[in-house]
């Protein structure tokens, strides 16, 4: 069934868009990721403007992020203190993001720069995560000595520690602060949630136990993108609600099914999938970036506009 | 879906020979939900008070234009071994649609000057003259804006797709493809003989969005914090439904 969305101005199928939706939605409640790093790509290659599909994106992650963090709360395992810092952070990296995104449409270049960050911070996320999770997998099948604790360095001596219960940590909410700010950047200019940057930082740079880490990610995204989604919507006028309603009905089921799922995994299985993933889109990215276009010119509204 | 056929009868100017009389299977594109592209029947007769006059056959052309636009062409490079924008060049109006249908092969229905004059082929429906002098090749980003439409289905030379019985009825259908853009289409059918204009005709079919896609579409632009807003209020509550009907799965 074909229809037509109204701010695109392109005509799809209905069932693609729902079948997309759903298989986004369930990794995103695996993972805690708001699927967009994944999304954004396949909306390209469908035929949606670039614009609409970073814009609308952004709208659909909050439905499915929603449904993700009400199984999370039911479980206890939302940091709700920690969310909150991150979330400041992101909502002021969201307004940098967005100014640096129109910045970048009137060169002309932004759908390269956007797609040399996917390559970048895939790139080594995908590989720091790989690594750690066979690391971590290695370990626990040999009956090895406790974990060591995460470091007690730089991060420790910084200023205005501040105690997160749920996590069980004590620090400084620089870093916190820090990592919202550049997740709201990229949630802006790249139509992502950030959630494939924020898990592994909230892991390897804060130090937060994986239990809690998912479902304040999701916390925090469902506000940084629905942020991004009123900026989009007063200056660009590229948020599509019809597409965004057909992604987002496949998307909140997808996101319930997925969190079950995901209770069922061990963390480093999750972990490992989703580091291939991540892997599978840059490598993907950086494929199309290197190989002649088959195309090599190509149009766009005049004047940067 | 074929309306009423409706008739356009021309004005009878007297000086001419030979002038058309046409009809169209709408005169109105409306882009619905579902709107899946729309296929436009065009056609009509020769009118003529004397025999029809010796020497080269009467030819058809038939011309829908949609609403023009200013673009941006961008070039690729490779540079640093990735494919980048470099060059670029403005094209101060292309049409966001453009058909031609003609009754012969192009070259045979319509001498160049005449194109010149009344601008029937798809390359004199593009209007570049700022191109910087830093481009050299300018003429190529032009052709790059014909090459990508016509792989879009935007732009179409029908060479010998109007049908001509008896140098007096013609018809032809041209399909426009679903990522129209709203407005004016202006519709022109050129009578020639010779490569020599020796009638035209001119219409307008009216593209618009209807119903709900006409109201989230004014709304969007009319009120943008308002549709903003009800854009998330969707998707809050799509969430929250989608998390209770499975709680109360899991519950039976």
């Amino acid at each position: 069934m074909q229809i037509y969305l109204p701010i695109a101005e392109v005509s799809v199928n209905a069932f693609l868009l729902l079948g997309l939706g759903g298989i986004v939605g369930i990794l995103s409640g695996m993972f805690g990721v708001g699927g967009g790093f994944l999304m954004t790509p396949l909306l390209f290659f469908i035929g949606i403007p670039p614009a609409v599909a970073v814009a609308t994106e952004a709208n659909q992650i909050v439905a499915s992020s929603f449904s993700g963090v009400l199984a999370h709360v039911k479980r206890k395992s939302v940091d709700f203190r920690m969310g909150t810092v991150l979330l400041i952070g992101g909502l002021v990296g969201a307004a940098l993001g967005v100014f640096v995104f129109n910045y970048l449409k009137s060169l002309g270049q932004v759908d390269l720069l956007v797609k040399l960050c996917y390559v970048l911070f895939l790139g080594i996320i995908g590989a720091l995560m790989f690594v750690e999770s066979l690391n971590a997998i290695r370990k626990s099948k040999k009956p090895s000595k406790a974990p060591k604790r995460k470091q007690r360095g730089w991060i420790h001596a910084l200023p205005f520690k501040m105690r997160f219960r749920t996590s069980g940590l004590y620090i400084s909410v620089i870093p916190p602060l820090i990592v919202g700010v550049a997740v709201g950047i990229l949630a802006a200019i790249m139509g992502v949630g950030g959630g494939f940057i924020m898990v592994p930082a909230m892991i390897y740079l804060l130090g937060m136990p994986t239990k809690v880490v998912v479902g304040t990610s999701l916390f925090q995204i469902i506000f940084v993108t629905a942020f991004t989604t009123l900026l989009h919507a007063t200056t660009n006028f590229t948020v599509d609600m019809v597409l965004a309603v057909l992604l987002l009905v496949g998307g909140v089921f997808g996101a319930q099914v997925g969190s079950r799922i995901g209770t069922k995994l061990k963390a480093e299985q999750l972990r490992i999938l989703l580091a291939m993933m991540v892997l599978a889109v840059c490598g993907k990215l950086a494929f199309d970036l290197l190989v002649m276009p088959s195309e090599l010119y190509s149009l766009g509204a005049a004047g940067g506009h | 879906m074929l309306r009423l056929l409706t008739l356009f009868l021309a004005l009878a100017l007297p000086v001419k020979a030979e002038e058309v009389v046409l009809g169209m299977s709408q005169t109105e594109v409306a882009i619905t939900a579902n709107f899946d592209g729309s296929e436009i029947l065009i056609f009509g007769a020769v009118k003529r008070e004397e025999a029809i006059p010796e020497g080269d056959p009467l030819q058809v052309t038939v011309a829908i234009q949609g609403p023009s636009e200013p673009l941006t062409v961008r070039r690729k490079e490779k540079r640093f071994g990735i494919w980048v924008n470099t060059e670029s060049v403005e094209v101060d109006a292309a049409p966001s649609f453009y058909a031609v249908a003609t009754s012969a092969p192009f070259d045979q229905v319509l001498s160049s000057t005449e194109d010149l004059r009344y601008k029937i082929s798809i390359p004199s429906a593009i209007r570049s003259v700022g191109a910087p002098m830093t481009v050299a090749d300018s003429q190529s980003f032009t052709e790059a804006v014909i090459r990508v439409r016509k792989a879009n289905g935007l732009f179409q030379l029908l060479e010998g797709d109007v049908e001509f019985s008896q140098e007096t009825l013609f018809k032809t259908s041209i399909a426009m493809p679903a990522n129209l853009t709203e407005g004016e289409y202006r519709t022109r059918i050129y009578l020639t003989r010779s490569g020599e204009v020796v009638s035209e005709y001119e219409t307008f079919i009216d593209v618009r969005k209807v119903g709900l896609e006409r109201w989230l579409y004014t709304l969007s632009r009319q009120q943008p914090l308002m549709y903003g807003l009800l854009s998330l209020a969707i998707a809050i509550f799509s969430g929250w439904a989608a998390s209770a009907i499975f709680t109360a799965l899991r519950r039976n």
